[in-house]
């Protein structure tokens, strides 16, 4: 449905844009219909950038993005713009600064319905509103009509996840959603999400969290320095990490139930077979992913 | 003992009244501890850590006593806290970034602070040395704008001009909240050799994230709507948590290892407003065994030695 070809972003950055940052580099990706890929890196890595392109907020320097059949990076024009917004949504990180204090929350659905609902009658809007709201899981008596402020931060996340399904989006790109919300909302947002799947909606979940990543979604890409460093089933890449930035990240990761010096002391009882990541030449900026397994892939290791 | 906190109320005043952010907080941290603090936003939990070190404008000290090391601490008189402030209490704030000067070179402006709390920085140069080599860092930066070193260094200088003059308590709000996880974990391991090595007596990391504060916490205290859930060692908290709060909070936490095959549970509702707040148990609208003797306010009991939890239903 989605799928990445060769993407590289290449900022200008210095004073007088002289100098060059490559923030994605050589990046191929595919989510299918019905699946949650987790785009997982830490700060820098890129991975907002890839959401951003995806949503054609920004241009690739290079390679093409297909949606659909359709490369995205040429369609030109308010119409088509707009069409391809009624199929592709994002979400972002802080639902405090997605909505506009001085009106009323659900203000984002009536301009969902003055841009691309404007025959549909008051009632079967009403209608229409009351079902999305009903599937995020939020009871309509107490969010309809409140200003911003009276409402929760993971009420408000949930309001911009119906929003988008207002529309009959097929591809929903979520920044960072959970990251401001409390412990004890921010799994019903994931189980949202995981709801959302099953109604066959693909979902590119961008996240610096690798137990959200894990838990939410069927494909993990780690990204380390706009590259992939590793992309595969995510259970196979959280048990079995073999490039060794991941098997590095993993290792930071707090867990609930395991202190970090129990998980050294595994490893170094049991020490994971070194896997050699694929190499390339000095001033290459191709980054070749090797088939460890069905389906895992390894990349380039940058230190 | 190096702290004890009885019965603290601290009232946030606004137009439309006192808001409760703090109300009735009993506890005590050992010498040599490291306590997490843990609960979600709108707890408590920064307005504790702030209370210990200045009250702003609109927080007022309405009832209960601090007492540092057998002294007492007046919080309410802000003069009188100077003697505290840096040289007993210190504070590591959540954005290093904003904590920083940035127009003085880190060097300079480590000895501005230290002159303005009346001390030579000549006398604490080499110390100030060794320990920046001790968290990985290179003098040189001293000789550096913030702007030229990245989160993790920064929040590292911090913390060593934090602990410099070899605080009784250091509060860390939220200090490595905003970092990646592997410089996380390195400013964190930092953090927990400098109270081995005495630098800090004992430490007051406030998070939301409880599986970090496992990782290096000897106990975790959980905080709802002003007051205190539960406090234990970390691992009673995490393994065995007997207030109904700290149980669902730990069962909706995702793990590297937990999936969507096994459905975690939210909290259903929000935490109350601290306006008015709630007669009786603040957690009563949302806790699934709630009954009737939940109107009355539960009381902080020790239900075992050193685990305590303010629930009607515990430790019958």
């Amino acid at each position: 449905m989605l799928e990445l070809s060769h993407v590289h972003k290449v900022y200008r950055v210095g004073a007088f844009g002289g100098a060059k940052l490559r923030a994605v580099r050589d990046v191929n990706l595919l989510v299918k219909p019905g699946e949650v890929v987790s785009l997982i890196g830490e700060s820098g890595s890129g991975k907002s950038t890839i959401g951003k392109m995806v949503l054609g907020l920004t241009k690739p320097s290079q390679g093409t993005i297909t949606f659909e059949g359709e490369d995205i990076t040429r369609i030109r024009g308010f119409a088509a713009r707009k069409e391809y917004y009624g199929r592709v949504q994002g979400v972002f990180q802080d639902p405090f600064s997605s909505f506009n204090p001085i009106f009323k929350a659900d203000r984002v659905f009536e301009m969902i319905r003055t841009s691309y609902f404007p025959g549909v009658s008051d009632a079967d809007w009403r209608e229409k509103v009351l079902d999305v709201v009903g599937t995020v899981r939020l009871d309509p008596e107490n969010v309809l009509n409140k200003y911003p402020h009276q409402l929760s931060g993971g009420q408000l996340q949930r309001l911009l996840i119906a929003r988008a399904l207002l529309l009959d989006i097929r591809l929903l790109v979520a920044d960072e959603i959970i990251s401001m919300l409390d412990a004890s909302t921010r799994i019903d947002v994931l189980n949202l999400l995981a709801d959302l799947k099953e109604r066959g909606l693909g979902i590119l979940f961008v996240t610096h969290d690798l137990s959200l990543g894990n838990y939410v979604s069927d494909r993990s890409v780690i990204l380390h320095k706009g590259a992939i460093a590793e992309m595969g089933p995510t259970r196979r890449v959280f048990e079995n990490p073999l490039h060794p930035y991941s098997r590095h990240l993993l290792s930071c990761v707090p867990q609930l139930h395991r202190t970090w010096a129990e998980v050294d002391a595994e490893l170094a009882a049991n020490p994971p077979e070194d896997f050699e990541p694929p190499t390339v030449e000095e001033g290459d900026d191709s980054a070749p992913l090797v088939e460890a397994e069905e389906g895992h892939f390894v990349g380039i290791d940058q230190r | 003992m190096t702290l004890r906190v009885k019965d603290l109320k601290v009232y946030y005043q606004t137009l439309r009244g006192d808001v409760h952010a703090l109300d009735g907080v009993n506890f005590e941290l050992a010498d040599g501890e490291i306590m997490g603090l843990a609960g979600e936003s709108g707890c408590g939990k920064s307005t504790l850590g702030k209370s210990l070190i200045r009250l702003d404008s609109r927080m007022r000290h309405v009832d209960g006593t601090i007492e540092l090391d057998g002294e007492n601490v007046p919080i309410a008189d802000d003069r009188g806290m100077n003697r505290f402030r840096y040289h007993e209490i210190s504070l590591i704030p959540q954005y290093a970034m904003s904590a920083l000067n940035p127009t003085r070179k880190i060097g300079r402006m480590i000895n501005e602070l230290l002159q303005s709390r009346g001390v030579k920085p000549s006398e604490v140069a080499e110390e100030l040395k060794r320990r920046l080599e001790l968290v990985g860092l290179d003098p040189d930066v001293l000789n550096r704008f913030p702007i030229e070193l990245s989160g993790g260094m920064k929040q590292r200088v911090v913390m060593v001009m934090a602990t410099l003059l070899n605080p009784s308590v250091l509060i860390a709000d939220e200090a490595t909240s905003a970092l990646d996880v592997s410089t996380q974990r390195s400013v964190v391991e930092s953090m927990v050799e400098f109270r081995d090595r005495g630098f800090v007596k004992s430490m007051i990391f406030v998070t939301h994230d409880i599986s970090l504060v496992y990782q290096m916490a000897d106990t975790v205290m959980v905080m709802y709507a002003g007051r205190i859930a539960e406090k234990a060692p970390a691992s009673t908290i995490i393994n065995s948590p007997q207030h109904p709060y700290t149980k669902m909070l730990i069962g909706a936490l995702p793990e590297v290892g937990s999936t969507v095959e096994t459905r975690l549970e939210g909290i259903p509702g929000t935490p109350p407003g601290l306006l008015k707040p709630p007669t009786g148990c603040r957690f009563k609208a949302r806790c699934p065994i709630a009954s009737e003797e939940c109107s009355q306010v539960p009381p902080l009991v020790e239900i075992e030695p050193g685990h305590w939890a303010a629930c009607w239903k515990t430790g019958r």
